[in-house]
C-alpha cells in the first residue's frame, strides 16, 4: 500500500473535481432535489398558487417538503427532516420565496427550487462586481417585492465606495441586464428573479446567517482546475483577480515507480501471511470488552455520586483523586494487567505486594523503561546506562531475571544506547509479571481486602449500595444513620427525597472543606452502612456482570 | 524473498499486475474469515435506553471557526484552536479562559494538551507544530517561551503528545506523519505511505504498544509501528477523505469518520472493516469521532451541524444532538468519559453529558 499517488488516475482522464468532498454532498442533494421534483415517482406537489390579484408560480409548501423527506429518506423525527430541509436551502437548492434567510419551516410557507444554472456544483465564486451589478439593477426596477433589504442597501453603499472609479461601467451593465430581463415573459421573470435573489442569498448571505460557501482550507487544493470556476453571473470578470485566493496550487502528483510497487507487493505478502481472527471471534471480543466496561462508562451508566457536568458537584473527581481507591476501581484492576499498570494507585498497590515478596525489581525495571521512552533525546544515553547498571549489569543491585537470548539482545542494544534498547527485555518482564506476579496479586489478601472494602469505616463503601444519589430513580434501601440526633429517621419516612438522602448521608458537624468538594469526611463520622447491620444490598467482590441495573436509567 | 532478483527485470506493468493479483488473493483470504456480522452477534446485547444528552457548558470567546480541541488529563481543562489564529486554554467546568495565545498564522488546525498539563502544542498553516509552556505568571508572555518543534512542507493537520511531554507525533498536508523530540526539535521518525494529505491520527491506548493510526485524503487508514516507521496494516473502504480516526478503548479496533458521510469500525485482528455507521438522511461528511469509555457509544460530529450518537455494537443510531449552528469540526470525549466536548465553525465549543 506504500504507493506514491494512491489510486488517482493519470492527470486529465478522470475529473478529480467530482470526488472533492463538497461535490459529493452537492450530488447527493441534487439527487434528492431531482427525485423531489419528479411527479411520476411521488414527488412534492409543485403548484401555481393564487394570491390577491396575482399568481405565485411554481411553489411548494414547507410541510410538503418535510413530509416528502420523512417518507423518502426514512426519517422518523420531523425535527430532523426540517433540519435537513434547512441545510438543503442553506446550500442553495431550495429557497423560501419571501425571505432572504435560507431556512425551512414545517408549515405553509412557500418554497421554490433553484435553477440548475445557479447550483453550487457549478463551482460558483461570483465576484463583487457582479454583486454590485445585481444590487444596482434591483434599484432600477420599480417593484415593491424587489426593494433592497437594509443589509443589501448597506452592501450597495459599500460597493459604490469600493468601485467608485468604475461605477459608470457597473451602472451600464445593470441597465443592460434590466433590458434583457424586460424581454422575458412575466411569469418566467418572477421565477428567475427569485432564483437570482436566492443565488445571492447563498453567496452574500444575510448578516448573521451561515455562509455555506465557506470552505475547509484543507480541501481547497482539490479544485485543480481554476478554469472550471464560474466567477460571473453577468458575463463580467474583474481584471485583478484571475484566480480565487482560496485555491492553493496543488502539488504535482508523483508517478508510481517500480520501487513503490515492490514495496506494495512486500506489504501485501506480509498481510497475506498475517494470522487473522474470524469475525465471530472478533465480535465476541468487542462485545465482551464493552460489557465489562459499561459500568465504568459514565455516559451509559450514570456515575456515582453524580456526573459533575450534570450536577455541578465535583465529588466524583475528589473521590478519584483520593489515595483510597473505590471498590469499583479496585475491581477494574482485575480485568487485565494493563489496568493495574495504568492506574497510579493500582501500580502502588502492586508494587507493595511485590515488595512483600521481595520481587519488586521486575516492576521497577518495567517502570524505568517506560520512563526512558519519555526522556528527551539528549538524556536517553545516560538513562540507558543507569538502567543497565541497576538491573542488568553483572552484580546489579536490582538484578532482573532474563533468559540468555533476551540478555544477549539487550547487551548488544546497550552499545547503541537508544530509546528502544530494552524493548525486548521489557516485553519479557511484562509477560513474566502478567503470568506470575499479577495472578498472585489478585489472590493476595491485600487485594482481596481492598476489593471487599474490609477496611473499617471506609468512606468509599458507598459503592456497594444501589444508586443512592442519582436523581433519576428511587433506591430501595437506605443507609441507617448513626449518631446525629437531628438526622431524619429514614425508616419512618418510607419514601425518599433528595434532601432526606442528603441528611442521611452527612453528619451535622461538617468540615468546611466538604461543601466545596475538598477533602472528605473523617472516618469516625461516617454513617453505618447496611452491610454492617446485615442488610445486604449487593454481592461483594468477584467479577460482576456489567449490565445496567434494572430500574436504572437505561432499562 | 527468494524471487527478489527476478523483480529487477520486470516491467512496471507486470509488477502492477502482480500486485493486483495479490490484492485479490488477500481479499479472498479475508473473506474466508467473514463468517458473521458484528451487528448480528450483537443482537443478544441489551439495547440501550433513551438517551438524554444535553449541552452542559458553552465556551464562547473564539472570534472565528473552532478547528480543534483537546482535553487535559485533569478532566476539565481543554485547549482549543481557531481559524483566527487564537489558541485558548479553558477551565471548561467554570467556562473561564485561563490562557490565550495568538499564533502568527490563521487556520490553527491542530492543538494538543501535554500529558503533564503544563504545556500545549499547536500548528496549522504555518506548517509547524509549536509547544507553549503554560505559565500562571501574569507578567510572562506565553508566546515568549514558544518552542518550534515540527517542520513540515505543508499544513499541520493533527498533533498529539505521545505518553510524555517530550515527544510529539504530527500529521501533515504534505502526506507524512512524523515523530519529534520536543526539547531538541529533532525528527525521530517519519512515516511515509499516504498518497495525499494526512488529516488525522490517534495513538494506540496501550501501555506497552508503539503504534498509531492515521487517516488521509487518499481514503486510507494506516496503522504504523512507531519504532520502525513502517506501515503494518492499511484499510481502504471509505469513498472519500478520512477526517478523523480514533481507537476503540481496548486498542483492538478503531473508528473513522469520512466525507462520504459514514463512520466505520475496523478491527485490527480481523484486518477488515467490521461495521459501518450510516443513514440515508445523513449526507454531510463526518468530521470527528470518539468513543465513550466502554466503547459502546460512538460520538460523531458532522458537517451538517449535528452530532450523531451510534451504538457501536448494533450499528444503529441512538441519538441525534442539535445545538451547533455551523459545522462540527472537532469532538473529544473527556479523559474519564463523563462528558464530551465539541468545537464548531459557529465559534463555540460545547460540553455535553
Amino acid at each position: 500500500m506504500a504507493q506514491g499517488s494512491g489510486d488517482q488516475r493519470a492527470v486529465g482522464i478522470a475529473d478529480p473535481e467530482e470526488s472533492s468532498p463538497n461535490m459529493i454532498v452537492y450530488r447527493k442533494i441534487e439527487d434528492i432535489i431531482t427525485k423531489m421534483q419528479d411527479d411520476k415517482t411521488g414527488g412534492v406537489p409543485i403548484r401555481t398558487v393564487k394570491s390577491f390579484l396575482s399568481k405565485i408560480p411554481s411553489v411548494v409548501t414547507g410541510t410538503d417538503i418535510v413530509q416528502w423527506l420523512m417518507k423518502n429518506l426514512c426519517i422518523e423525527d420531523p425535527v430532523e427532516a426540517i433540519h435537513l430541509g434547512s441545510l438543503i436551502a442553506a446550500q442553495g437548492y431550495i429557497f423560501p420565496i419571501s425571505d432572504h434567510v435560507l431556512t425551512m419551516k414545517d408549515d405553509g410557507t412557500f418554497y421554490r427550487f433553484q435553477a440548475p444554472y445557479f447550483w453550487p456544483s457549478n463551482c460558483w465564486e461570483p465576484e463583487n462586481t457582479d454583486y454590485a451589478i445585481y444590487l444596482c439593477k434591483r434599484t432600477m426596477q420599480n417593484k415593491a417585492r424587489l426593494e433592497l433589504a437594509d443589509y443589501e442597501a448597506e452592501n450597495l453603499a459599500r460597493l459604490q465606495r469600493a468601485f467608485a472609479r468604475k461605477w459608470e461601467f457597473i451602472f451600464m451593465q445593470a441597465e443592460a441586464q434590466v433590458k434583457i430581463d424586460r424581454k422575458k415573459d412575466k411569469t418566467e421573470r418572477k421565477i428567475l428573479d427569485s432564483q437570482e435573489r436566492a443565488f445571492w442569498d447563498v453567496h452574500r448571505p444575510v448578516p448573521g446567517c451561515v455562509n455555506t460557501t465557506e470552505m475547509d482550507i484543507r480541501k481547497c487544493r482539490r479544485l485543480k482546475n481554476p478554469q472550471k470556476v464560474k466567477k460571473s453571473v453577468y458575463g463580467v470578470t474583474e481584471e485583478s483577480q484571475s484566480q480565487s485566493p482560496v485555491h492553493i496550487p496543488s502539488q504535482p502528483i508523483r508517478k508510481t515507480t517500480k520501487e513503490d510497487i515492490r514495496k506494495q507487493i512486500t506489504f501485501l505478502n506480509a498481510q497475506i501471511d498475517r494470522h487473522c481472527l474470524k469475525m465471530s471471534k472478533v465480535a465476541e471480543s468487542l462485545i465482551a470488552y464493552t460489557e465489562q466496561y459499561v459500568e465504568y462508562d459514565p455516559l451509559v451508566t450514570p456515575a456515582e455520586p453524580s456526573n459533575p457536568w450534570i450536577s455541578d458537584d465535583i465529588t466524583l473527581w475528589d473521590i478519584e483523586m483520593s489515595k483510597e481507591p473505590s471498590q469499583q476501581r479496585v475491581k477494574r484492576w482485575g480485568f487485565s494487567f494493563d489496568e493495574v499498570l495504568k492506574d497510579q494507585v493500582g501500580r502502588d498497590q502492586f508494587r507493595r505486594f511485590l515488595e512483600s515478596e521481595f520481587s519488586s525489581e521486575n516492576l521497577r525495571f518495567w517502570l524505568a523503561v517506560q520512563d526512558l521512552k519519555k526522556q528527551p533525546l539528549q538524556d536517553v544515553a545516560k538513562r540507558v546506562e543507569e538502567i543497565w547498571q541497576e538491573f542488568l549489569a553483572p552484580g546489579a543491585p536490582s538484578a532482573i531475571n532474563l533468559d540468555s537470548h533476551s540478555y544477549e539482545i539487550t547487551s548488544q542494544n546497550v552499545k547503541d544506547g537508544g530509546r528502544y534498547t530494552f524493548e525486548d527485555a521489557q516485553e519479557h518482564i511484562y509477560k513474566l509479571m502478567k503470568s506470575d506476579s499479577y495472578a498472585r496479586f489478585l489472590r493476595s489478601n491485600a487485594y482481596q481486602d481492598l476489593l471487599l472494602a474490609k477496611k473499617k469505616g471506609s468512606f468509599l463503601r458507598t459503592k456497594m449500595q444501589p444508586k443512592l444519589f442519582c436523581n433519576q430513580h428511587r433506591p430501595k434501601e437506605a443507609p441507617l444513620c448513626q449518631g446525629s440526633t437531628s438526622c431524619v429517621d429514614i425508616e419512618a419516612q418510607g419514601m425518599w427525597t433528595e434532601d432526606v438522602l442528603e441528611k442521611a448521608r452527612l453528619p451535622l458537624a461538617l468540615p468546611h472543606g466538604l461543601r466545596t468538594g475538598q477533602g472528605w469526611l473523617p472516618q469516625s463520622s461516617w454513617p453505618l452502612l447496611p452491610s454492617d447491620t446485615g442488610r445486604h444490598v449487593a454481592s461483594p467482590g468477584g467479577p460482576q456482570k456489567a449490565h445496567p441495573e434494572p430500574g436504572g436509567l437505561y432499562p | 524473498m527468494a524471487t527478489d532478483g527476478l523483480h529487477e527485470n520486470q516491467t512496471l506493468a507486470s509488477l502492477k499486475s502482480e500486485a493486483e493479483s495479490l490484492k485479490g488473493k488477500l481479499e479472498e483470504e479475508r473473506a474466508k474469515l467473514h463468517d458473521v456480522e458484528l451487528h448480528q452477534v450483537a443482537e443478544r446485547v441489551e439495547a440501550l435506553g433513551q438517551f438524554v444528552m444535553k449541552t452542559r457548558r458553552t465556551l464562547k470567546g473564539h472570534g472565528n471557526k473552532v478547528l480543534c480541541m483537546d482535553w487535559c488529563k485533569d478532566k476539565r481543562r481543554v485547549v482549543s484552536s481557531s481559524q483566527d489564529g487564537k489558541v485558548i486554554v479553558w477551565d471548561s467546568f467554570t467556562t473561564n479562559k485561563e490562557h490565550a495565545v495568538t499564533m502568527p498564522c490563521t487556520w490553527v488546525m491542530a492543538c494538543a494538551y501535554a500529558p503533564s498539563g503544563c504545556a500545549i502544542a499547536c500548528g496549522g498553516l504555518d506548517n509547524k507544530c509549536s509547544v507553549y509552556p503554560l505559565t500562571f505568571d501574569k507578567n510572562e508572555n506565553m508566546a515568549a517561551k514558544k518552542k518550534s518543534v515540527a517542520m513540515h512542507t505543508n499544513y499541520l493537520s493533527a498533533c498529539s503528545f505521545t505518553n510524555s511531554d517530550m515527544q510529539i507525533l504530527t500529521a501533515s498536508g504534505d502526506g507524512t506523519c512524523a515523530l519529534w523530540d520536543v526539547e531538541s526539535g529533532q525528527l525521530l521518525q517519519s512515516f511515509h505511505g499516504h498518497g495525499a494529505d494526512v488529516l488525522c491520527l490517534d495513538l494506540a491506548p496501550s501501555e506497552t504498544g508503539n503504534t498509531f493510526v492515521s487517516g488521509g485524503c487518499d481514503k486510507k487508514a494506516m496503522v504504523w509501528d512507531m519504532r520502525s516507521g513502517q506501515c503494518v496494516q492499511a484499510f481502504e473502504t471509505h469513498e472519500s477523505d478520512i477526517n478523523s480516526v480514533r481507537y476503540y478503548p481496548s486498542g483492538d479496533a478503531f473508528a473513522s469518520g469520512s466525507d462520504d458521510a459514514t463512520c466505520r469500525l475496523y478491527d485490527l485482528r480481523a484486518d477488515r472493516e467490521v461495521a459501518i455507521y450510516s443513514k440515508e438522511s445523513i449526507i454531510f461528511g463526518a468530521s470527528s469521532v470518539d468513543f465513550s469509555l466502554s466503547g459502546r457509544l460512538l460520538f460523531a460530529g458532522y458537517n451538517d451541524y449535528t452530532i450523531n450518537v451510534w451504538d457501536v455494537l448494533k450499528g444503529s443510531r441512538v441519538s441525534i444532538l442539535f445545538g451547533h449552528e455551523n459545522r462540527v469540526s472537532t469532538l473529544r470525549v473527556s479523559p474519564d468519559g463523563t462528558a464530551f466536548c465539541s468545537g464548531s465553525w459557529d465559534h463555540t465549543l460545547r460540553v455535553w453529558a
